[in-house]
C-alpha cells in the first residue's frame, strides 16, 4: 500500500481568481507583504499496486488535472 | 426532429432547454447521465446548464466522464449536432469535444445579466440560419465563464459585444469544433425563447437543432 499525495496548481500565467481573492483578503487583514497567492488542490490517495507513481500520473492525465490550465505533482509519501 | 437533453445530478436547466426545443417546433427527450445510449432517432443533443456533480474537482470534469457521454461522443463523431450551454460548455471542453477550458470569471463573482452577442462564424450548422453579423440578446449566469484557449486555432462562433467578457480570451462567448457541429455557449439561449423574458433571440439556435 502506498500513500500518494497529488498537488494540482493553476499554471503560471493562467489567471487565478481564487488566489487573487485570498490575496485581497489577506491585505485587508493587514498582511502587507503578500506579493502573490495561488490556490490549488491537494489530493491524497492510498494505492495498491507496483507502480503507484505511474498510476497516479495516469489519473492526473485522465481526470484529476486539466493539462491546459493546471500543473500537477505526484509524491509517494510512504 | 428529436433532441436529447442530458441530465446529470446537479443539472438545473434541462426543463428550460426542453421548453425551448418545443418552442422551436421539436420534441425533447431527457437522457439520464447513467444511460448507455441516446434514444433512437436522436438528431441533436443539448447538454444543459447547472452544477453537474456539484462542480466538484472542476466544473464539468466528472460529468464529462459519465456513461451517457460515451454515446454523445459517438454521436459527435458521426457529425451529429451537440449544443452545450454554460455547464454543458464546460462538460464539452472537459470531454475534449471542444478546445480550451472555462476558468473562474475575472470579476471573482457570479455574474447574472443580459448580454449582447455577435455571430462571428456563420458557417456552422448552428449559426448558418442567422443573419451574418447578427446581434443576439441572451443572458449569462455563471461563476466560471471565462474561456481560455487559442483563438488562432479555435473557431469562435459568438463573441460578447461592448462589455466585459468576464476575462474570456478573444471575448469568446461560444466556440464550435473544427466541423462546426459541436457548439459550446456560456450564455443561455433557452432563457431567451419567450417574449415574456424580454428576448426571443435564442430560438434560432434551437431551430437549428430541430432542423438537424
Amino acid at each position: 500500500m502506498s500513500n500518494v499525495v497529488i498537488t494540482v496548481m493553476p499554471k503560471q500565467g493562467v489567471l487565478d481568481p481564487q488566489g487573487q481573492a485570498v490575496q485581497g483578503a489577506l491585505a485587508r487583514l493587514g498582511f502587507s507583504g503578500v506579493e502573490d497567492v495561488r490556490v490549488g488542490k491537494r489530493i491524497e490517495l492510498s494505492l495498491e499496486g507496483d507502480d503507484p507513481a505511474g498510476e497516479a500520473r495516469a489519473m492526473c492525465e485522465r481526470l484529476l488535472a486539466n493539462a491546459l490550465i493546471e500543473d500537477y505533482r505526484v509524491e509517494i509519501v510512504s | 426532429m428529436s433532441v436529447a437533453v442530458l441530465r446529470f445530478p446537479g443539472s438545473l436547466d434541462h426543463e428550460s432547454a426542453a421548453r425551448a426545443i418545443q418552442a422551436a417546433g421539436g420534441t425533447a427527450s431527457e437522457v439520464w447521465h447513467d444511460d448507455a445510449e441516446l434514444p433512437a432517432g436522436t438528431r441533436a443533443v443539448v447538454i444543459p446548464g447547472g452544477f453537474s456533480y456539484g462542480d466538484h474537482l472542476r466544473p464539468g470534469a466528472i460529468a464529462s466522464r459519465a456513461r451517457a457521454m460515451d454515446d454523445v461522443r459517438r454521436h459527435a463523431a458521426r457529425g451529429g449536432l451537440v449544443l452545450g450551454i454554460c455547464n454543458g460548455f464546460q462538460v464539452l471542453c472537459e470531454a475534449g469535444l471542444l478546445p480550451g477550458a472555462l476558468r473562474p470569471n475575472a470579476t471573482l463573482s457570479f455574474v447574472c445579466r443580459q448580454t449582447t452577442l455577435q455571430v462571428t462564424d456563420a458557417e456552422s450548422p448552428w449559426t448558418a440560419a442567422l443573419p451574418a453579423g447578427a446581434r443576439l440578446s441572451i443572458p449569462i449566469k455563471n461563476n466560471s465563464g471565462a474561456w481560455f484557449g487559442d483563438p488562432g486555432t479555435a473557431r469562435v462562433a459568438l463573441r460578447y459585444v461592448g462589455e466585459d467578457a468576464l476575462g474570456s480570451v478573444d471575448a469568446a462567448a461560444g466556440v464550435v469544433d473544427e466541423r462546426g457541429t459541436v457548439l459550446g455557449l456560456m450564455p443561455h439561449p433557452e432563457e431567451a425563447c419567450d417574449p415574456l423574458l424580454g428576448s426571443t433571440d435564442g430560438l434560432g439556435l434551437f431551430r437549428a437543432a430541430v432542423a438537424a
